[in-house]
């Protein structure tokens, strides 16, 4: 049933690639082939890769139970999270936050995922930005 | 003797002060890496890319790196295959077979000593090999034009998706999104934007970096996530005494065959397109155990049957560099990797390379086997340095790894969209991993899209427009039957061992 589905959203891909190839404003200066062609071939070539997985699917893949799931998607979020917070506080506090989180995701206990956060935070901070010199988002203090 | 020049060149060029230091780091962080459990080469290299970038390393400098990374991954791989039953990077997978009956019979120190010498002489083969042979494969690519450039990425999409997946569909499925995602930005030729849905960042298109780091690694991490106590967990610490590491000599000499053998064997699965190391590492250990296995000792702890795979993978790792340098197309998942580094630090690979920057490749194939060396001898002593490494725990190694990568990607470009755009394609890696969509063929796809585009214009443009002149020379057309069997032999050779095994 996953591959079938998977199978659907690869036509549908290849539908909307179809559509978005036929948009491309051609321009003035124009080779043969022009720059529609490639990407109507490559939706052609999935939309006949999704034909075939509808017809012959493979066996169901082992999905995570819901209580995985959950966590999977705490993950994800947290690594939004990270990432939009990253200019608005600097370097410094998102990291050890973000990376106190995913330790505590893989089985850490609350104190080791503090102290496992903020020495990988404080770690990378020195061996990027203090010796190798590289730019790391900066906060409202400097860090 | 030109080539012997040229390399004798590139010594002077690997033989400084910084790049030997370079060289001598990125052994020692390959092989952590390979050793480490879920960080491969290919996670490895992709993460380390976007740094080495961001700091400013020059090109060869970088490349020497980068490459030592490589190589450092490919011997770190058998360690925990070795003393945890756990394979370190897909290739090491058929070092398990033996490796870890042996450490279980006590002989954890000879596995590791073995399966180490083995590693030297497949990659110092393979590194000889890439010197006779590119310069020969250079000579044969200057007389490709246009059209010949198309079908030669037409066949490396083709027997990457037929030899290295088990459903056809599916890895053609994986090519077609990497081209599609190429296809994002201003197209090259004409300078109308296509696929940007008028979001300005877009006009440039997708930074393959931004992609490999998030299939990868981003996915790795939800991978970790989702095994996390579910008995897939790898935080025991090493349960075996190593014993001694130096091999006893009956032992090398008992070996000496199938390490042979195997670099024999790898190095050839290397040089095809699209076969890799891994499936060096497997052709290897399953031809030693065809020829020696009389007595059945394989896959209870014959040193053959360490010694093989490990000279297999090594060798295939070396091979894969011949079409990556000489040709710009990669052999395997890592030179893929590789290739991503090199198109970062604008060099395109291809036969121009090796008359425009010969000491780009020289130093580099000198850093090679100058790497090699310091690989075995910081292989054979400083073994029981690295199982050490191997009890660091999950729980602090994963985080770790995932804000390296977020740093990595922000050094490029200090913009959190791309950053959101690496989420995005680490959600899409996890997705695609278990519906068994090789990822492989999407970064080739991402990679060469543009190129291969490109060259089909071309040919159109020198044909005006007559399709037929893709197939017109013996060499694209033989280039074309080869892609055709490379992608359709599989299929028929699956459904005869699939008869086989119901008579």
């Amino acid at each position: 049933m996953s591959d079938r589905i998977f199978a659907f959203i690869c036509l549908a891909l290849a539908c909307l690639m179809t559509w978005g190839a036929t948009v491309i404003e051609e321009s003035f200066i124009q080779d043969p082939l022009g720059p529609k062609v490639f990407p109507l071939v490559i939706a052609f070539v999935l939309a006949a890769c999704g034909v075939a997985m509808l017809l012959r699917p493979d066996g169901e893949p082992i999905w995570p139970t819901r209580r995985k799931q959950i966590q999977l998607l705490w993950t994800v979020g947290a690594m939004v999270l990270y990432v939009q917070f990253l200019p608005v506080v600097g370097f410094l506090i998102s990291t050890a936050v973000g990376a106190a989180f995913l330790s505590w995701q893989l089985g850490a206990t609350l104190r080791q995922a503090c102290l496992g956060g903020l020495s990988i935070s404080v770690g990378i901070y020195v061996v990027f930005r203090l010796i190798l010199g590289l730019s790391l988002a900066r906060g409202p203090f400097g860090f | 003797m030109e080539t012997l020049n040229a390399l004798a060149n590139g010594f002077a060029i690997a033989l400084t002060w910084q790049n030997l230091g370079l060289a001598l780091l990125g052994c020692f962080l390959g092989t952590i890496i390979g050793a480490l459990p879920g960080l491969g080469p290919s996670n490895g290299v992709a993460i380390l890319i976007p740094l080495v970038f961001s700091i400013g390393l020059a090109a060869t400098p970088a490349l020497i790196l980068l490459t030592s990374v490589y190589y450092g991954a490919m011997y770190g791989g058998r360690i925990s295959s070795i003393l945890l039953n756990i394979p370190g990077d897909e290739p090491a997978m058929m070092t398990t077979l033996d490796g870890f009956p042996m450490a279980q019979k006590g002989q954890a120190g000879e596995a590791l000593a073995i399966s180490g010498i083995a590693s030297f002489v497949g990659a110092v083969f393979a590194t000889c090999g890439l010197v006779l042979l590119a310069p020969q494969l250079v000579e044969v690519a200057l007389l490709f034009g246009p059209a010949e450039y198309f079908a030669l990425f037409a066949l490396a999409f083709a027997t990457l998706g037929g030899l290295s997946s088990k459903n056809q569909a599916k890895a053609a499925v994986a090519a077609a999104i990497g081209l599609a995602i190429a296809m994002i930005g201003v197209d090259g030729q004409t300078g109308v934007p296509r696929f940007t849905f008028n979001n300005l960042h877009f006009y440039d298109g997708i930074d393959f970096l931004v992609a490999i780091v998030g299939l990868f690694a981003v996915s790795e991490v939800l991978v970790f996530v989702e095994n996390h106590g579910t008995g897939q967990g790898t935080d025991s610490a090493s349960r075996f005494k190593l014993g001694r590491v130096t091999p006893p000599l009956a032992m090398l000499k008992q070996t000496r065959g199938a390490m042979g053998r195997g670099t024999l064997l790898g190095f050839i699965a290397g040089v095809l397109p699209g076969a890799g190391a891994s499936l060096g590492s497997f052709i290897a250990y399953t031809v030693e155990k065809k020829v020696s296995n009389k007595d059945d000792t394989f896959g209870k702890g014959d040193p053959r049957g360490v010694a093989a795979p490990e000279a297999g993978n090594n060798a295939a790792a070396g091979g894969a560099l011949v079409p990556m340098l000489a040709l710009g197309v990669p052999g395997s998942g890592t030179t893929a990797v590789l290739l991503a580094m090199l198109l970062t630090l604008d060099i395109t690979p291809g036969p121009l390379l090796f008359t425009k920057n010969p000491d780009v490749v020289w130093g580099l194939i000198a850093a090679l086997f100058i790497g090699n060396v310091m690989l075995l001898a910081m292989n054979i002593p400083l073994v029981s340095l690295f199982v050490r490494l191997l009890s660091v725990p999950s729980k602090y190694l994963i985080p770790g790894v995932a804000m390296i990568s977020f740093v990595g990607i922000y050094g490029i470009s200090g913009s959190t969209f791309d950053l959101m755009v690496m989420v995005g394609f680490g959600v899409l890696g996890w997705a695609l991993r278990k519906l068994e969509v090789p990822l492989v063929p999407i970064i080739l796809g991402l990679l060469l899209g543009s190129q291969m585009e490109n060259n089909l214009r071309r040919a159109m443009t020198i044909a005006d427009g007559e399709v037929a002149a893709l197939v017109e020379s013996p060499l694209a057309l033989g280039l074309w039957c080869a892609a055709i069997i490379g992608f359709l032999l599989p299929l028929v050779i699956g459904r005869y061992l699939r008869y086989k095994e119901d008579k």
